[in-house]
C-alpha cells in the first residue's frame, strides 16, 4: 500500500484515503466546442504510458477532497514529490522523463526475464 | 513417557510437562514446545502423509516453514479443524486431533498409491495435453474428476467459530528474524534509540541457535544469549518482540503485512482472545534477517520417510531431544551435515556413513569426523534407497559410475548446501543478482528502504554476520533520526566455518536417467520432468515453473528453486543468470482468511446502509432489495400476495389513488455560490440561466465523450443555490466529477459543494390524491394547481418540520416529493400515511416505482442507457441547450460515430401477444430466420407487466430505432420466437395532462 504526501494536509497518508485521477498536466481547451476531431481525440483519448517517470493526478478523497498531482516512478513506485493542482510541471533533479513511449510486454515491464 | 526416540538429557523441552495428542486415531504423548513434527520422530512415527500427484509414503523432510511433506489436518473441535498444516511448525497442544491427508482407505495402504506405478502416464503438463478433447468433456467429466483426485487436505465445512484482530503499526525500524542477525540489529537500533519492531516466526527467537549448538556469543551458550537478549529488547520501551509472527508479505513503501498465531498453541484458549492477528507495519526502515533454507540433494527415491534435511536432524536433537533413528547416513555436498552427524554421534546414535560428492569438504569436518570413529565416503554419492515406507538402506558408489553398495540405515540426513532466502527482499522488488562464485542468488538492487544482513545476504560466518548485522542495525536508527544512544558490540565463536554446496540433479540422476529424484516433493517434479519441459520447448523459468508446478503451492521456491534452475541451466546449455528466477510473490507462508478479513465478515462483511423510514417499512412487511448499499423497500406484498400481485395492486392504487414511496436514497448535491449557475451550465447540458428560483427542471450530465453519465431533478432555491438530485448509485461519482471540474478545470469559478444526501429523507407522494393527502400538512406554502404547478421547488414547513417540497413526478401522476431533514423522516411519513391510508393509498417499493416510470418511457440511468449512449439516442434531444457554447459533452456529442445515421436509439417495445412479457437483456433482431451469426439490431432494457396498461411493454435499445417506430421486429428465445412492434416510449397518458392535475 503506498504512503502518500497530501500537498493540502501536509502530511503522508495511506493509499485507502485517495484515488488516482489519471494524467496531470492536461487541460481541457478553453474553446472545447470548436476544436479538431483529432485536437479533442488527442486531448481526451490518447495518454502515454511511461515506463518511469509520471505526472498524475491524486485526490484526497477520504481527507480533505482536494485534488493535486503527483511525480511518480511507475516501475517503483517511488513518488517524487507531490504539489498542489495548478502549479507548474516541476522538474526532478536527475531523473529523465521516460523516453519508451509505450510499455506492453511482460519482458519490458519486468526487465530482465528472457 | 514422550516417546522412545526422546534421548534423556538432550532438547530443552522439560520431562515433565506433556502433553496427549492423537495421530490418525492412535494417542501419542508429546512434551511441551514439540511440534507436531518432533512428537512424531520422537514417537517414532515417520510415514506422516501421501504426496501430491503420485501418493508416494512420504515423511518430515524439515524442521521449518519449508515442509513440503508432512501436510497434516489439525483440529481443537469439528468447527476448529484446518487442513494442509505443516507438521514442523504445529505446536502440539493437549487434546490436539492430527489426521493424515491425501490417504484411502489408510496412510499405511493408499489405494491413489497405483498413481505412481502408472506415474509414466502423469508426467509434467499431462494434465494439459490429455483432457484437452473433447472439450465438452472437461466441465462434466475431467474437472471433476480431477478436483476430487488432487488436492491435499479437505476444507473444513462449518463456520469459522474462531474471531481475528487487526492492528496498524508504525516502528523506525523493523527486523524480519531473529536469528544471530535479526538479534543483532534490533539489539544496535534499539540501543540508538529507534523504535524498533522484531519478529519471527518460531515459538522462540534463535532462528539457527535453535540446532547450532557449537555457536558461542560473548562467551553464553549462542541459544540462551538470544533468549537473554529478547528478554532484554522486551524490557526496552521502544521495542516490539512479536514471535509466532510471520512477516509474510513486503509491499509498497515499506509496508509490511504480519500475521502473528495467538491461540494456535494453546490447549484451552481463552474466548476473548483472537486466533490471530493481522498486523500492517509501516516502517521508515526495514532489515531483513530471513537468514536461509538448507537444499535437500536431488537422486532416485530420495523422498522416502527417514530422509530428511541434517539441520532438521540436528534441530530434532538439539532442541527436541529426539533422535530421528539409530543408524543415520548422511548424503551431502556441504560441511553443514557433518556437524548433524558429530551431534548424533554424540548422542549416542550409529552414523552409518557420511556421503560426499565432493572430493574434497572441509578439513577442519573431516578432521572431526575422523577423530569421532565416522566412516567418510568423499567423491561418493547416494544413488538409490529402499524402503517401503520408511527408508532401510541407501546405495552408495563412486562417482563416475563405480559399483553400488547397499548400506542399512533407518534415516538419512542429506544437505546441498544452503538457499538464502531472498523472498521478502523479492517483494520488496529488489533486483536479486546471481553470485557465481558461491552459486547463489543474492540481494542486488534494492527498491525500497531495507537492508538484508546474515545468511539472507550471502554473509558467511559468525562474526562477519554480528557485524553486519550491528552495523545495519545503528545505520537504519541512524537514518531514522536516532543518533544518541549506545553502540553495541559482540563477539561470536563457532566450531566450523562450512564450504561446499551444489545444486542440480546428483550422481544417478542425470539427463539420461528417468528415476524419480525429487525436485520438488509437494508438487511430484522430478528432476526428468524439468528436463521434460524444456525438450517441450518451455525455456523461460516462468515456464518452466508452470508446466511442471515446480515451486507451487507452498513451497514458493524455498526447497526448489534452486535445484530446477540448474538443472534446466544444464538442458539449456545456459548460465542460471540467463534463466532467470522467478518472482517470489507474497505470502512467504500460507496465511489464513481469517486473519486477513478480521472482523469483514457477517452483518460486517459490507455495510447496509437504511434509509430513516427504514423501521417502518419493515413493520409494514416490506421486502427489500439491495441497491448498491442502500436497503430499499422492493414491495409491500400483503397476506396471500405473490410480488407479481403486489406490484400489481400498487400500480393501480397509484395511479387511481395515490402512493407514498420512500425517495431518500436519491443523491442529493448542494450547489451553492455567485458561480452556481455558470457552473450548473457547464456540469449539465441543459440551460439553467433561464430557469427560475422555484422551479425545478431534469438535467442529463454527460461525460467529456459526449455519452450520458447521470441524470435528476434539480430545483432552483434561489438565484445562488441549487438542490441536485443524481440516481442512487451515482451519487459519489456525480459528486467527484464536479468536484474534478471544479477543483482542476473551473477553478475560479466560486461555487461550493456539499454533499446532502443523508441530510434528507425523501417521501414521493404521487398520484391524483397527492394534494389532498399533503394539503393540511403544509404550512407556508400554496400547494393549489396554480401557485404550485408541476416541475416547481418551495421552502416551508409541513408537520411543523421545515421543508423543501418539490413538485415532480416519477410516475406521470401529479406528485410531490417531500423533502425533511434526515431525523423527522420516519414521524412525517406516519404522518402522510395517517392521511393516505384512509383515502385508500398504498405504499409503493422500487418495482412498482419502475413499472410506472416505464410507462411513461422515464429512464433509468444505467439500466437504460450503459455509457454508450447519448441523450440524443434517449430520446432527450429538447434537454441539450443549443445555445450555449459549452459544457461538459458538448464536443464530445459531434463526435463522427455520434452524430452517424443508424445508432442504437431508445424506443418502445409493444409483443404482438400482449401476455409475453420479454426478458431484460434479450437481443433483438429483424429477420429471425437468418442463419447464425444473425444481424443483432440491439437489446431489451427494461420489460414489465403493466396491469395498467393490461398488457406487457418494453423499452429496447433499437439500431436506427426512431425510424423503425411501427415496425415488426423479433426477439429470438431458447424455446420460441416472440414478434414485437416498435413503438414510442409513452404508453400511458401521451399527452401528459395528468402531470398537471
Amino acid at each position: 500500500m503506498l504512503l502518500i504526501y497530501c500537498p493540502y494536509c501536509e502530511e503522508e497518508r495511506s493509499e485507502l484515503e485517495f484515488r488516482h485521477g489519471g494524467d496531470a498536466h492536461i487541460a481541457r481547451p478553453t474553446n472545447i466546442a470548436d476544436v479538431t476531431d483529432e485536437a479533442f481525440e488527442e486531448y481526451f483519448f490518447l495518454r502515454d504510458n511511461p515506463k518511469g517517470l509520471i505526472f498524475e493526478r491524486w485526490r484526497h478523497i477520504h481527507g480533505c477532497g482536494r485534488f493535486f498531482n503527483a511525480a511518480r516512478d511507475t516501475v517503483s513506485d517511488k513518488f517524487y514529490l507531490t504539489y498542489k493542482a495548478g502549479e507548474p510541471k516541476p522538474v526532478i533533479p536527475g531523473v529523465s522523463p521516460a523516453t519508451e513511449k509505450t510499455v506492453e510486454t511482460y519482458e519490458a515491464t519486468e526487465g530482465t526475464a528472457k | 513417557m514422550s516417546g522412545a526416540n526422546r534421548i534423556a538429557g538432550q532438547g530443552r523441552l522439560t520431562p515433565a510437562k506433556t502433553a496427549r495428542f492423537t495421530f490418525d486415531g492412535k494417542t501419542y504423548h508429546a512434551l511441551e514446545g514439540d511440534t507436531v513434527a518432533s512428537a512424531l520422530l520422537a514417537n517414532g512415527v515417520h510415514l506422516v502423509g501421501r504426496s501430491f500427484k503420485y501418493h508416494r509414503p512420504r515423511g518430515i523432510l524439515s524442521a521449518g516453514p519449508e515442509e513440503p511433506n508432512a501436510l497434516i489436518d489439525v483440529s481443537r473441535d469439528a468447527a476448529r479443524r484446518q487442513p494442509n498444516v505443516r507438521a514442523p511448525v504445529q505446536e502440539v497442544f493437549d487434546g490436539m486431533k492430527v489426521e493424515s491427508q491425501n490417504r484411502w482407505p489408510s496412510l499405511a495402504f493408499d489405494i491413489g498409491g497405483v498413481n505412481n506405478l502408472l506415474s509414466p502416464f502423469f508426467a509434467a503438463g499431462f494434465y494439459y495435453k490429455t483432457f484437452m478433447w473433447p472439450k465438452a468433456a472437461w466441465e462434466k467429466v475431467y474437472e471433476p474428476f480431477i478436483r476430487k483426485a488432487a488436492g491435499l487436505g479437505v476444507s473444513p465445512t462449518e463456520d469459522d467459530p474462531d474471531h481475528y484482530a487487526n492492528r496498524y503499526a508504525h516502528c523506525d525500524v523493523l527486523v524480519a528474524g531473529a536469528g544471530v542477525a535479526g538479534l543483532s540489529a534490533a539489539l544496535a537500533a534499539a540501543e540508538a534509540g529507534a523504535r524498533v519492531i522484531l519478529v519471527d516466526e518460531q515459538p522462540e527467537v534463535g532462528g539457527a541457535l535453535h540446532f547450532d549448538t557449537s555457536v558461542k556469543i560473548d562467551g553464553q551458550n549462542g541459544y540462551d544469549w538470544a533468549q537473554a537478549t529478547a528478554a532484554k529488547l522486551k524490557a526496552m520501551e521502544n521495542v516490539t518482540v512479536l514471535t509466532r509472527t510471520t512477516a509474510f508479505g513486503y509491499y509498497n513503501h515499506n509496508f509490511v503485512g504480519l500475521v502473528e498465531r495467538v491461540t494456535d498453541h494453546l490447549p484451552k484458549p481463552d474466548k476473548k482472545l483472537p486466533r490471530e492477528r493481522l498486523w500492517q507495519v509501516r516502517a521508515k526502515r526495514v532489515i531483513l534477517a530471513t537468514g536461509s533454507i538448507e537444499r535437500h540433494m536431488v537422486f532416485a527415491n530420495n523422498d522416502r520417510p527417514g530422509i530428511m534435511l541434517a539441520s532438521a536432524a540436528r534441530t530434532y536433537l538439539n532442541h527436541f531431544g529426539v533422535a530421528v533413528g539409530r543408524k543415520v547416513g548422511v548424503y551431502t555436498a556441504s560441511d553443514s551435515a557433518y556437524e548433524a552427524a558429530f551431534d548424533l554421534k554424540r548422542a549416542g546414535v550409529t552414523i552409518a556413513a557420511i556421503v560426499d560428492n565432493r572430493e574434497k569438504p572441509g578439513e577442519a569436518v573431516l578432521a572431526e569426523a575422523r577423530k569421532l570413529g565416522i566412516e567418510v565416503l568423499t567423491g561418493h554419492s547416494v544413488v538409490d534407497t529402499k524402503g517401503k515406507l520408511r527408508v532401510s538402506a541407501m546405495s552408495v558408489a563412486r562417482n563416475g559410475g563405480g559399483s553400488a553398495r547397499w548400506i542399512p540405515i533407518d534415516a538419512l540426513l542429506m544437505s546441498a548446501g544452503w538457499t538464502p532466502s531472498v523472498h521478502l527482499f523479492s517483494q520488496s522488488r529488489g533486483k536479486v543478482a546471481y553470485d557465481a562464485a558461491s552459486g547463489r542468488f543474492l540481494p542486488g538492487t534494492y527498491a525500497q528502504d531495507c537492508l538484508s544482513v546474515g545468511s539472507c545476504n550471502g554473509t558467511d560466518g559468525l562474526q562477519a554476520t554480528i557485524e553486519e548485522s550491528l552495523a545495519a542495525g545503528e545505520l537504519m536508527a541512524r537514518a531514522t533520526g536516532n543518533e544518541n544512544g549506545v553502540k553495541v558490540e559482540l563477539r561470536g565463536e563457532s566450531a566450523f566455518e562450512w564450504t561446499g554446496g551444489m545444486a542440480g540433479a546428483g550422481e544417478g540422476a542425470g539427463a539420461d536417467t528417468t528415476v524419480k529424484a525429487f525436485v520438488d516433493f509437494q508438487n511430484d517434479v522430478c528432476a526428468k520432468d524439468i528436463r521434460l519441459a524444456v525438450r517441450e520447448g518451455m525455456h523461460s523459468i516462468e515456464h518452466i515453473k508452470r508446466f511442471t508446478t515446480n515451486g507451487m503451492a507452498t513451497d514458493q521456491g524455498k526447497l526448489s528453486n534452486i535445484h530446477g534452475l540448474a538443472i534446466a541451466s544444464e538442458v539449456l546449455n545456459r548460465e542460471i543468470p540467463k534463466i532467470g528466477l522467478t518472482t517470489f510473490r507474497a505470502p512467504y507462508t500460507p496465511v489464513t482468511f481469517g486473519a486477513l478479513i478480521s472482523h469483514s465478515r457477517g452483518a460486517l462483511f459490507d455495510p447496509a446502509r437504511k434509509t430513516p423510514m427504514h423501521a417502518w417499512e419493515e413493520a409494514h412487511g416490506a421486502v427489500f432489495e439491495d441497491v448498491g448499499n442502500w436497503k430499499r423497500a422492493w414491495y409491500y406484498p400483503r397476506s396471500g400476495e405473490t410480488m407479481h400481485d403486489a406490484v400489481n395492486r400498487e400500480c393501480r392504487t397509484v395511479r387511481n389513488v395515490a402512493g407514498l414511496f420512500d425517495a431518500s436514497t436519491l443523491g442529493k448535491i448542494e450547489v451553492v455560490g455567485p458561480d452556481a449557475e455558470v457552473f450548473m451550465n457547464l456540469m449539465y447540458t441543459n440551460a439553467w440561466d433561464t430557469l427560475k428560483p422555484g422551479r425545478c427542471r431534469y438535467g442529463i450530465m454527460l461525460r467529456e465523450d459526449g455519452f450520458v453519465y447521470d441524470d435528476g431533478v434539480v430545483g432552483r432555491l434561489s438565484q445562488d443555490r441549487f438542490h441536485v438530485t443524481t440516481t442512487t448509485g451515482g451519487a459519489p461519482r456525480v459528486m467527484h466529477h464536479m468536484e474534478d471540474y471544479l477543483q482542476t478545470e473551473f477553478p475560479h469559478l466560486k461555487v461550493w459543494l456539499t454533499s446532502t444526501t443523508e441530510q434528507w429523507a425523501v417521501i414521493a407522494v404521487q398520484g391524483p390524491k397527492a394534494r389532498e393527502i399533503l394539503e393540511p400538512l403544509v404550512e407556508g406554502i400554496d400547494i393549489s394547481n396554480e401557485a404550485f404547478p408541476h416541475m416547481s421547488v418551495r421552502e416551508g414547513q409541513i408537520c411543523g418540520v421545515p421543508t423543501r417540497l418539490f413538485r415532480m413526478s416519477f410516475t406521470g401522476e401529479a406528485g410531490y416529493e417531500v423533502n425533511v431533514p434526515a431525523d423527522y423522516g420516519q414521524a412525517v411519513w406516519e404522518a402522510i400515511w395517517a392521511r393516505a391510508e384512509p383515502l385508500g393509498a398504498c405504499a409503493y417499493g422500487t418495482e412498482t416505482m419502475h413499472v410506472l416510470r416505464a410507462e411513461k418511457g422515464y429512464i433509468i440511468v444505467g439500466q437504460d442507457t450503459d455509457g454508450t449512449v447519448t441523450p440524443h439516442d434517449a430520446s432527450l434531444s429538447w434537454a441539450v441547450s443549443k445555445k450555449k457554447t459549452d459544457f461538459v459533452g458538448i464536443r464530445g456529442l459531434k463526435r463522427p460515430d455520434l452524430v452517424k445515421e443508424g445508432r442504437k436509439q431508445l424506443v418502445g417495445l409493444l409483443t404482438k401477444d400482449p401476455n409475453v412479457v420479454l426478458e431484460e437483456g434479450a437481443q433483438i433482431v429483424a429477420d429471425p430466420n437468418q442463419p447464425k451469426p444473425m444481424t443483432m439490431l440491439g437489446h431489451v432494457t427494461s420489460s414489465y407487466w403493466s396491469e395498467n396498461c393490461g398488457r406487457s411493454i418494453a423499452l429496447a435499445l433499437v439500431a436506427g430505432g426512431q425510424a423503425r417506430l411501427g415496425q415488426t421486429l423479433y426477439v429470438p428465445m431458447p424455446d420460441r420466437t416472440i414478434a414485437v412492434e416498435v413503438s414510442d416510449m409513452v404508453f400511458v397518458d401521451k399527452e401528459g395532462g395528468r402531470l398537471n392535475g
